[in-house]
């Protein structure tokens, strides 16, 4: 019953502030959002789970309900978390709370519907990653939508309503598209399925795969199935050249929404492939991996050029996720322990490192009310704490050892170098890890330029320094980034649990 | 004996002789008071005549009447009636309408002169709708047909003094006159090659039919041609926008909701019961292929419509046309390919979500009407700063019409998508998703209109219409629950269904 009471408390909460009166919204919310925050703190040290979710492993906080018949097929209330998904249920409600005191600056306006629609997606993100049937999850997934479009749509910056419609719009095509794959791919499977319960599917995918369907071959439809799915996942992860909502909506978006579209909603994407894709679909993994593994890189290197070529400091920050989720392709598409483990490590570890970006950006444009690159110079002057944690945060994506992100690279990397089934993985790999020095060269040259030098900023208003409530979010970030990088084992073990029987499957070590 | 077996079955029709007693008592009330302007007692009667079919028809339900397995179903007339799990779904679905409707009229009429004429025309419409659910024959559902019409068109015009209203009453009344001509002559088709009209009988007797294939033929295709029209699908769609545009607000909810549902449940009654595949497809008559085509064509015109509407009320007239679309999926799935009784179960279910979703969604647009705000979508700008309980209850209704969760239509739109995938109609799931897809694009206009954008024009500060508000919470409320609450609904329509579909 925890993860329902984690769920339920977030969707209270929701309504509460929803007609909470607009002074004590934020208070409240905050208040609201430190129950999931502790609980899911708890169940992370209290997780008794082992084994992957999908391929009999044994679930934590599991509970089976059932809820509506279709037919032959069972829907069904089914939740529970493995080494993979309890991690990132701790990043979502920690980045909510987060998010949440980073906002009480920036949001002076309706503030009660604001705070109401972030506890909203909360409930919905948690759901997303502790749902195993596919359309329980699917209700999640696709509800997260509807608070996302109205905070980029109300919050946002100038150009709000076209960058919500197209967030809109582009994700929910890739959500029916991955829909109708996956609802053939069940018929497919014909009488060994029974319900819409993911690892009943995963299982009847691996013994055997879907028969032919609607005149179409087995093992045609299988292969349809897993690129239209990985088609649908990528707008969401997003892949190159899927990507063109991200930095519409990032730039949009208000701090505390592109923390969380950046912290948690991008990795619905690539934990929706690690759990569709990779472990239900090991041979078509196999032979797509080339096409794959290039998309990736693709991601990694294009996404890395464009984040160069900006001058606003948040377009920057969000076309570096593009490159960073790229990386995360690669860790999957290695199929090893290290690939996959670091890539969903990259998850957690990016989730940390582009929330902290975003918020220290925000904090910036608080006090400068500007975000371009050519307008600042010498912010260290006025605002050193939230420089100095800009300024760790940038450490922490290029890869300084001791911080997670050094962790998951170094991961990814080593996992990818060896991967047996993808071949030219070496070459990959080093193509891979040249995005790394763009990626230096992008965050070092537009830190030098607004950070660092003489401070010339012609404001008729004052800049300074940015309140506590503003700075202690990302401080708790930080640390959370360098325990992290410090102790990796943190996580990586339960993660390395829960991903060795998706290996196993595919005769990887 | 005899006698109390007679008096049995009679009730069995208890929620549609409900709503004709309702609209008597009616008649009676004006004759006694007439011109009376007592609406709180009219429009209480109604609600509550409406209220308490509802209670029945879902008493019934539960109780098990119409389940072959516990109360049995009842056939009264020598089968012209029938009182099944269908029957009792969508007199569910016509009667929460109607209380809907009628809760929503007591302001929206506030100064209309025909207080008790309109509540009793929409309540013997309602019988009509509801006769229509338990039909077992082409001469009973023809009659019930015209007991829904005939009413409805003067519904329509009933703002006399209005040019849209009575323009929008002429024009559903012209097309209604010819596609019931069409609708009845198919009928004297069928007839000429079954020799029955009731439905069981005519399917017994489609072997010795063989040699009238064209006759058959071609009278199937009028009778789809009057279905089309009753439930505002293409080709006879073309009323659908007049009407709902012109009419009072709550009459095009009326309309768009209950008549639509009630014009699918004959569709499928007859269909399924009178024309199953297996035996037509022998023949040579393949309905199905119809309905594909149909059903592509209706959603596909009503979506790209109602992306370019700039009226807001034109906007939800051509959604409807599309979701009549969506539904005609329930029909065009049954090739026997699939799981016929789940595609057809996902229509019913559709409807009823769609009951609560676009009633609602047109009782907001006669708020709109009487708070007098226009209608276009610039007119709509920022109300939810005004009246944010009428506007969440708003974005719930597009969204959910959109097929968007945690509200209801997402369940029933994607079990449609998922039978159309069963049946291997992957063409109609294409349409589907394209659709959905553009849907959501016009939908969420609306929801930016009234949170996103600043109102155009200074607004006063608007009133609170008590009946306006219980009716639109109601539908939102019902909208979002019945996402958790949908087991039930499902069990009952695929039931339903598979009753109906061997």
């Amino acid at each position: 019953m925890m993860i329902e009471t984690l769920i339920a408390v977030a969707l209270v909460g929701a309504l509460v502030t929803f007609v909470a009166p607009n002074k004590v919204a934020g208070k409240l919310a905050f208040a609201i959002s430190l129950i999931p925050a502790a609980l899911s703190l708890w169940m992370f040290t209290a997780f008794d789970g082992s084994g992957n979710a999908l391929l009999d492993g044994q679930l934590a906080f599991e509970s089976r309900m059932e809820w509506i018949q279709l037919g032959e097929y069972s829907i069904s209330w089914f939740v529970g978390l493995d080494g993979i998904s309890l991690p990132l249920v701790v990043l979502t409600t920690v980045l909510i709370t987060l998010a949440i005191v980073s906002s009480w600056t920036p949001i002076d306006d309706r503030q009660s519907q604001f705070y109401g629609l972030l506890l909203f997606i909360e409930a919905n993100l948690i759901g997303v990653f502790a749902a195993l049937d596919f359309f329980l999850w699917f209700v999640f997934w696709e509800a997260v939508l509807i608070p996302m479009y109205l905070l980029i749509g109300v919050w946002g910056g100038p150009r709000r309503k076209y960058a919500a419609i197209k967030f809109f719009v582009y994700t929910n095509v890739a959500s029916l598209v991955m829909f109708v794959a996956f609802i053939s791919l069940v018929f497919g499977l014909g009488d060994s399925v029974t319900s819409f319960a993911l690892p009943e599917i995963a299982s009847a995918m691996l013994e055997g795969g879907p028969g032919s369907f609607a005149g179409i071959a087995g093992s045609t439809l299988a292969a349809a199935v897993f690129v239209a799915m990985f088609l649908g996942f990528a707008v969401k992860v997003p892949v190159v050249p899927f990507h063109t909502w991200l930095p519409d909506a990032h730039v949009e978006a208000p701090t505390p929404a592109s923390v969380l579209l950046a912290g948690v909603l991008l990795k619905m994407g690539t934990y929706a492939l690690l759990r569709f894709n990779f472990t239900m679909f090991p041979d078509q993994v196999e032979a797509f991996a080339i096409p794959i593994a290039a998309l990736a890189v693709v991601s990694v290197i294009y996404g890395a050029m464009l984040a160069l070529a900006q001058t606003d400091l948040k377009r920057i920050v969000a076309y570096s996720s593009v490159s960073s989720m790229g990386y995360v392709i690669l860790g999957l598409v290695a199929y090893t322990q290290f690939g996959v483990g670091g890539a969903t490590f990259q998850m957690v570890s990016h989730g940390l490192i582009s929330g902290l970006m975003f918020m220290a950006v925000g904090v910036i444009y608080n006090a400068t009310h500007t975000r371009m690159v050519t307008d600042m110079s010498g912010m260290a002057d006025r605002m050193p704490i939230a420089v100095g944690v800009l300024i760790a945060g940038a450490f922490g994506y290029m890869g300084l050892p001791l911080m997670s992100g050094f962790a998951a690279e170094y991961f990814i990397f080593f996992g990818a170098f060896g991967s047996e089934m993808l071949e030219y993985a070496p070459a990959f790999t080093a193509l891979a890890m040249f995005g790394i020095v763009i990626v230096a060269g992008y965050l070092l040259f537009a830190m030098q330029r607004t950070l660092f030098g003489p401070y010339r900023l012609e404001t008729d208003y004052d800049v300074g320094r940015a309140p506590l409530h503003d700075v202690a979010p990302m401080f708790v970030l930080l640390a959370l980034i360098i325990a992290l990088g410090v102790a990796p084992e943190l996580i990586f073990d339960m993660i390395k649990d829960a991903v060795d029987p998706i290996l196993a499957l595919g005769g990887g070590a | 004996m005899a006698p109390l077996i007679e008096l049995h079955s009679w009730s069995a029709l208890a929620p549609t002789l409900i709503l004709a007693l309702t609209g008597l008592v009616l008649f009676v009330f004006d004759s006694i008071d007439p011109r009376s302007t007592n609406r709180s007692a009219l429009a209480g009667i109604s609600t509550a005549g409406a209220l308490a079919s509802l209670g029945v028809a879902v008493w019934y339900i539960v109780a098990g009447v119409g389940d072959p397995t516990r109360r049995g179903t009842f056939d009264l007339f020598g089968g012209q009636l029938i009182v099944d799990q269908m029957a009792l779904f969508f007199m569910v679905v016509v009667a929460v309408v109607t209380a809907m409707v009628s809760i929503a009229s007591y302001d929206y009429f506030l100064e209309h002169a025909y207080q008790a004429e309109y509540y009793s025309l929409m309540l013997l419409a309602a019988t009509g709708m509801s006769t229509m659910a338990a039909a077992n024959s082409l001469v009973t559902v023809f009659i019930a047909l015209e007991l829904a019409s005939l009413p409805s068109f003067a519904l329509v015009a009933i703002l006399k003094t209005n040019r849209g209203s009575v323009e929008a009453g002429l024009k559903y009344f012209l097309i209604g006159a010819l596609s019931s001509a069409i609708f009845v002559y198919g009928i004297s088709l069928v007839y000429g090659a079954t020799g029955y009209m009731q439905l069981e009988a005519i399917a017994q007797n489609l072997e010795g039919a063989e040699g009238f294939s064209g006759l058959l033929g071609l009278g199937v295709v009028m009778l789809i041609g009057g279905f089309a029209y009753k439930t505002a699908s293409v080709p006879f769609h073309f009323w659908a926008p007049e009407a709902y545009e012109g009419a009072p607000a709550p009459i095009s909810a009326f309309l768009s909701s209950a008549s639509k549902a009630a014009g699918f449940v004959i569709a499928f009654r007859v269909f399924a019961t009178a024309f199953p595949i297996e035996t037509m497809a022998d023949i040579g008559i393949d309905w199905t292929l119809a309905f594909v085509i149909l059903a592509i064509v209706t959603m596909t015109i009503g979506n790209f419509a109602a992306a370019t509407q700039e009226n807001v009320k034109r906007m939800l007239a051509y959604s409807s046309v599309g979701h009549a679309g969506y539904a005609l999926i329930g029909l065009a799935g049954l090739t026997g390919t699939g799981s016929n009784d789940v595609v057809l179960g996902a229509a019913m279910m559709h409807l009823l979500v769609y009951g609560f979703m676009n009633t609602g969604a047109f009782l907001f647009i006669a708020l709109a009407e009487y708070w007098g705000v226009g209608r276009t979508f610039e007119d709509y700008n920022g109300l939810a700063k005004q009246a944010p309980m009428a506007s969440a209850a708003m974005t719930i209704f597009m969204f959910s019409l959109a097929g968007i969760p945690p509200f209801g239509g997402f369940f029933s739109k994607y079990f449609l998508l998922t039978g159309a995938i069963d049946a291997g109609l992957l063409v109609v799931a294409v349409a589907l998703v394209v659709n959905s897809a553009l849907s959501l694009y016009y939908y969420s206009r609306l929801v930016k209109a009234l949170w996103i954008e600043e109102p155009v024009v200074e607004r006063d500060s608007l009133t609170q219409p008590t009946g306006l508000y219980v009716a639109i919470i109601f539908a939102a409320v019902m909208t979002v629950v019945i996402l958790p609450g949908f087991g039930p609904v499902a069990d009952t329509a695929i039931e339903a269904a598979a009753a109906v579909v061997p």
